[in-house]
């Protein structure tokens, strides 16, 4: 390439960078701005505050809400990763009637969009008695379609030779897949858990028609509410905020971002 | 061969169970919906075809679907350009190409709740950073969210950039499989950049460009939590989404079986769209 050419292509590449992450810096400035200071082009404030973070824990719970977010997450990343490991398993390697049904099943699963299911769901929520409870956040999560037939591809593969000389030394298939499938399946493993993750965190859909008490919110749910029903006031504290849902995610990110991209990405297109 | 079966049915029955519970019952449950009339307080009653007759003439409904073709109109090319400019930018050797994509893919990473809040921001008429940049560069602030006739381009502007990483991903993923032999053959063939574009890199992505407009039009089908946060579906109803549409009739105004209705219709015009889009698309390549 000519070295004009070049030096275009990394400025284009830079002013697309500034335009991707320069709105989450200006956030992050912004909620250490004064409200007389805020809108403020200078990434640095004059005279950093931390009123808005004063004001944002004092009206909302929004310690509770995180800790409700890492709840419901963890257990439905846990109960993926646990229970669609072997619904995977005996799926992928065992033979038992109605396989290929259940197979076809999960396929057609994934076809079906959410909005068709998602009102029937919310009455059976309703009349099981379960508004503002974190089983109505979790249950409906459990399981994960495009989870399961990713870990069964990757079931398929591992050589049969294993299972039988674990048979032959007595052990049974929960003893099989936990101890001699997961180790070998640590990266099929670590796409699940951060698209199952990283979807729960960031649901607000569901939420906003299951819960109506605030000390059962998730991070988003309580973000949403408190920036629209006034609680938050001003800009500054809305964002501020927001900024208790981001930062956990952007450190995260930038350790694991290779995993992310693959993860979310795979998922997205699977799913 | 029957002791065989036991440890599969055991492993696989909570799934299955599962299946049955939040898959298989929804769905039945919500067609038997769009036949009754039911508050959650009294008992469903039938309710025939009011549904659908309410449905078929329901201006509210019919604004929202508008809305949604509106909005398409506009991110569909944006997103597909955009995409392919930066894939197209990336697939090269280049300094820094994991910090690059990893950049373009912070927005997906985020919640479209926190995106909604902070463009809110960064519409703001009087304070928003968009608007002190144009007054810097000489022009005057634009009402992006409250000006009818531009509220659902600022919105499409706002979701193209939060999910154009994503797509980035699949055409970059796309271009690994173009042989550097064949592009470097067309070349000396003496094919200019664009030629080579045109009748060399465009064919050959066309399955990650049908990828791309299905997600991103399944993706605009469910707009919520942007209109939800940033208009309330305002101004003049032009941002107002069946999704939202449909959340409001269940929570607000609890009828469950004209929500549900709304969902069957949505699924409907989904599957109806994305088909005729892929019909399009694959007619256009082949002239």
């Amino acid at each position: 390439m000519k070295p004009l050419a070049r030096v275009a292509i990394y400025v284009a590449l830079g002013i697309a960078a500034i335009t991707f992450i320069y709105p989450f810096l200006w956030m992050a400035s912004s909620t250490l701005k004064s409200s007389a200071e805020f809108g403020s082009l200078a990434l640095i404030p004059d005279q950093p505050t931390l009123e808005n973070y004063r004001t944002m824990w004092s009206r909302a719970p929004f310690g509770r809400a995180l800790l409700n977010s890492i709840v419901v997450a963890g257990t439905i990343t846990a109960s993926v990763l646990v229970f669609g490991s072997i619904t995977a398993y005996a799926l992928a390697r065992l033979n038992f009637p109605g396989k290929r049904a259940l197979n076809a099943a999960t396929i057609g699963v994934l076809l079906v969009p959410g909005q068709l299911t998602l009102i029937p769901l919310y009455t059976l929520i309703v009349q099981a008695g379960l508004i503002d409870t974190y089983a109505a956040l979790i249950t409906p999560y459990l399981f994960n379609a495009t989870a399961i037939l990713m870990l069964r591809q990757f079931f398929l593969q591992i050589p049969q030779s294993l299972i039988d000389s674990a048979r032959m030394d007595g052990m049974g298939e929960m003893r099989i897949l936990f101890t001699i499938f997961w180790p070998l399946s640590r990266p099929p493993l670590a796409i699940v858990a951060i698209f199952t993750f990283m979807g729960s965190w960031n649901e607000v859909l569901w939420p906003l028609l299951v819960v109506r008490d605030q000390h059962i919110m998730t991070l988003p749910q309580l973000l949403t509410v408190f920036a629209l029903g006034g609680g938050a006031g001003t800009l500054g504290v809305s964002l501020a905020a927001a900024m208790v849902l981001v930062v956990p995610v952007v450190i995260a990110y930038m350790f694991l971002q290779r995993y992310f991209i693959e993860s979310m990405a795979g998922a997205g297109v699977k799913g | 061969m029957r002791a065989d079966a036991k440890p599969g049915v055991l492993m696989a029955a909570p799934y299955a169970a599962f299946l049955l519970v939040f898959a298989a019952y929804p769905v039945l449950f919500a067609l038997a919906l769009v036949f009754m009339r039911w508050d959650l307080v009294t008992d469903p009653t039938f309710a025939g075809l009011d549904n659908l007759q309410l449905l078929a003439v329901d201006a509210r409904f019919w604004r929202a679907v508008a809305n949604t073709f509106v909005f398409l109109a506009i991110h569909l090319p944006l997103q597909v350009a955009t995409a392919l400019t930066l894939a197209l930018a990336l697939n090269r050797p280049l300094a820094f190409r994991a910090f690059w994509r990893a950049s373009f893919f912070l927005p997906v990473v985020i919640s479209g709740a926190v995106v909604a809040i902070l463009w809110n921001a960064l519409y703001a008429t009087d304070v928003g950073l968009i608007n002190k940049v144009l007054v810097k560069l000489g022009g005057s602030p634009v009402p992006w969210l409250t000006d009818p006739s531009l509220a659902m381009a600022s919105i499409a502007v706002m979701v193209t950039w939060k999910n154009v990483g994503f797509y980035v991903v699949i055409y970059l993923a796309g271009l690994q499989y173009i042989p550097r032999s064949v592009q470097e053959a067309i070349e000396l063939d003496g094919a200019t950049t664009w030629q080579r574009f045109r009748h060399l890199t465009l064919p050959l992505l066309l399955p990650q460009t049908i990828l791309v407009v299905t997600l991103s039009t399944i993706n605009g089908f469910q707009l919520f939590i942007e209109p939800y946060v940033m208009t309330g579906g305002g101004p003049l109803r032009r941002t107002f989404s069946v999704v939202l549409y449909m959340y409001t009739n269940a929570f607000s105004y609890q009828k469950m079986g004209y929500a549900a209705t709304i969902g069957v219709a949505l699924a409907l015009i989904i599957g109806a769209v994305v088909a005729i889009q892929r019909r399009l698309i694959g007619t256009a390549e082949a002239q």
